[in-house]
């Protein structure tokens, strides 16, 4: 049985007169056990989805279950049974870490000490600060306090929105691998993350863009799906290689990717695009590289 | 089972609203300090009784009817002789130095007028610019007068004469104290019940907290009941601490039963608790829930219940509006049952509305309150 099911989901914001569509009918499946990542810039519909799949927004059209009950109809056995970490931090900065796990767990009619050893991993981190107040705590602390007071209950569905934007680079490291300690204890997790390079940490993907899913894949299938050759070049002059290398006709398309500029050709291949470099009169280097969720992702959205 | 954990759920709702209210020690201040501090300016700065005033005497007769009323003037508790004058010109510019409030004026011949003619004439002149303080000087003016008259003549009988005599009611000594105690009471319980429980509702809308909440098994009218709670806890505090400065410092007694006081301060409470959960329903963000507050109810309270402003003085659609600020009933209750020390048989009625009122702007809260976000 599938954990979550979502069909044909549509949600607009705004006036009749001027409406917004956040979410143009969108449709996937989680499987139970399974990190499933929604991936997606900033005003993709993520946020959105994610509060109508936890019942706090309606949608406009389509249908959702949850642990196999109805997102609409079955709305308060919903609410016992997903943990839901929002983007924001949402916990009660003026209470101590201690007394904002004690509180969750109290209104979920558990105690910390009951299913400890399902937080214990993350809440033994900020076990030694218990006594202070959460809005005193640094960023990466915040997100393992939230997801603690998220998990108090042994969910069986847990939504995180952007649980790792603005944590550093070490703290994103620290939580993805709680992810996977979490899916071993059998809790299906929707996460939905800005950051291309965390797409390769979850079981399949979703790229959203503009309410519309691009792709549904193992973040394998989806480098798999990209099915041309991908150049990386670089010179000592990056900014005028790159207007070099985007009026030629046989280039596809070619954009700065970190140190270097990616390159995907229309027809020809490694030696049309050296004889073209040849051309141009310039030093530079270039390589074969295989391609990452993000070249997918910037190739799903030209099209 | 399932009660014990709802009881459970309940206090921890408390236990974390009052970690809230009193972590944030600035607000808790305000609040348990604001009723002291209401009740001490308003019992000895701000006040309508008229002490002291400065005044000037013109007189132009300067014999011994006005040297003796004149003496009797200055010797009451609401006149000061600021200075004596010499020409009627000079009350003009003295006037508009601002010294004074009003100025007595002795024609010339006034002894003699009044000996041989029994007739003789007085001029008060006062700055009306403040007309109730202008009025109130010289009726105290007049009474003096009056007095002065009665003790003269009191050797020849004059034929026909009738003698008001004066008893006041409830309040002798006209003090402004019995009559805003019971204002002061109505305007703390309505800043600490439906400002603060309108703020603190919408702040968890801001701060996020009530997306985490709603994902809960939290049934949301608890979250709202339990928001209730220590507000209502806060205002018995305030109730007391306004009542025992009232009968310690100000002298104002309770003349009714406390019992009855308390159980309509508490009805009031739960008015006002229940427009701020109202408030907070219909509202998203603090700074809105605030200026509805204090324009929805705490203007109305200060303009409209009585307290300041006579309500029989004013147009009749200001008296039908009034009608429906539940500050008015509760300051007509409070007036009736400290002041008059009248018992509920004399009071139900406004008891009635009020507890009408308290259990419309309840069920118009909970139909408002929303279980998902939009």
């Amino acid at each position: 049985m599938n954990a979550v099911i979502v069909s044909n989901i549509i949600k607009r914001y705004g006036t009749k007169k001027a409406p917004v569509s956040a979410l143009q009918g969108i449709s996937f499946q989680v499987d139970k056990g399974e990190i499933f990542g929604i991936i997606g810039p900033d005003g993709a519909g993520k946020t959105s989805l994610f509060r109508i799949l936890t019942t706090l927004l309606l949608a406009d059209g389509g249908t959702a279950t949850v642990d196999g009950f109805d997102i609409v109809k079955d709305y308060k056995t919903i609410r016992e049974r997903v943990g839901y970490m929002p983007g924001r931090f949402s916990l009660y900065q003026d209470l101590t870490v201690k007394e904002n796990l004690d509180f969750f767990a109290t209104i979920f009619n558990t105690s910390i000490e009951e299913n400890y050893d399902l937080v214990k991993d993350i809440y033994s981190q900020i076990e030694p600060f218990k006594n202070r107040r959460a809005g005193k705590l640094s960023g990466g602390m915040k997100q393992k306090l939230a997801l603690s007071c998220a998990l108090i209950h042994r969910p069986s569905v847990l939504f995180l929105d952007e649980p790792t934007t603005g944590v550093d680079a070490v703290s994103r490291k620290e939580f993805w691998e709680m992810l996977k300690r979490l899916k071993e204890q059998g809790i299906t997790i929707l996460v939905s993350t800005p950051y291309m390079d965390e797409a390769g940490l979850c079981d399949r993907v979703a790229l959203l863009q503009s309410g519309k899913i691009l792709s549904i894949n193992t973040p394998q299938g989806v480098v798999n799906e990209f099915g041309k050759t991908l150049f990386a070049v670089k010179s000592n002059d990056m900014l005028h290689l790159l207007n070099d290398l985007k009026q030629n006709e046989d280039i596809e398309d070619a954009y700065p990717f970190g140190e270097y500029h990616h390159v995907i050709m229309k027809h020809g291949g490694e030696n049309e695009l050296k004889d073209y470099l040849r051309q141009t009169g310039r030093q530079y280097e270039m390589k074969e590289v295989r391609p990452d969720i993000e070249d997918c992702f910037i190739a799903l959205m030209k099209n | 089972m399932a009660n014990s954990y709802n009881m459970k759920q309940f206090i921890a709702f408390i236990k974390k609203e009052f970690h809230h209210i009193f972590r944030d020690t600035r607000t808790l201040f305000i609040l348990l300090g604001m009723p002291i501090m209401e009740i001490i300016i308003f019992g000895f700065a701000l006040t309508n009784e008229v002490k002291n005033s400065k005044i000037a005497i013109l007189d132009n007769s300067r014999d011994a009817a006005t040297a003796s009323l004149i003496a009797e003037i200055g010797s009451s508790r609401y006149f000061n002789i600021e200075k004596d004058i010499y020409s009627y010109n000079d009350i003009e510019s003295s006037f508009r130095e601002g010294k004074i409030k009003l100025a007595v004026v002795f024609p010339q011949h006034f002894g003699e007028d009044l000996r041989h003619f029994n007739k003789a004439q007085v001029q008060l002149v006062a700055d009306a610019s403040d007309p109730n303080v202008a009025n109130t000087l010289t009726n105290y003016a007049s009474a003096i007068i009056v007095d002065y008259q009665k003790r003269i003549t009191q050797d020849h009988q004059l034929p026909y004469t009738i003698n008001t005599e004066m008893r006041m009611l409830y309040n002798p000594q006209l003090k402004g104290a019995y009559n805003f105690v019971p204002g002061v009471m109505a305007m703390v319980l309505m800043l600490v019940c439906t400002l603060m429980t309108a703020i603190t509702v919408v702040r968890e809308k801001e701060m996020g907290t009530m997306e985490v909440m709603l994902v809960s098994p939290v049934k949301p009218l608890r979250i709202i009941i339990a928001k209730a709670v220590p507000y209502l806890l806060l205002s018995i505090v305030n109730i007391a601490s306004i009542l025992l400065l009232s009968v310690f410092v100000l002298d104002v007694p309770i003349n009714g039963s406390l019992l009855l006081l308390s159980f309509e301060s508490v009805l009031f409470t739960l008015t006002c608790l229940a427009f701020g959960l109202l408030i907070s329903a219909s509202t998203d963000s603090q700074q809105t829930a605030m200026f509805i507050s204090l324009t929805g109810m705490f203007l109305p309270t200060i303009m409209l219940s009585g307290f300041m402003f006579p309500i029989e003085n004013m147009p009749l659609l200001l008296q039908i509006i009034s009608n429906i600020v539940p500050a008015k009933w509760y300051y007509l209750i409070v007036k009736d049952v400290m002041i008059k020390g009248v018992g509920f048989e004399s009071v139900w009625q406004e008891t009635l509305v009020l507890a009408g009122m308290m259990l419309l702007l309840l069920m118009l809260a909970l139909k408002k309150f929303k279980i998902r976000l939009a």
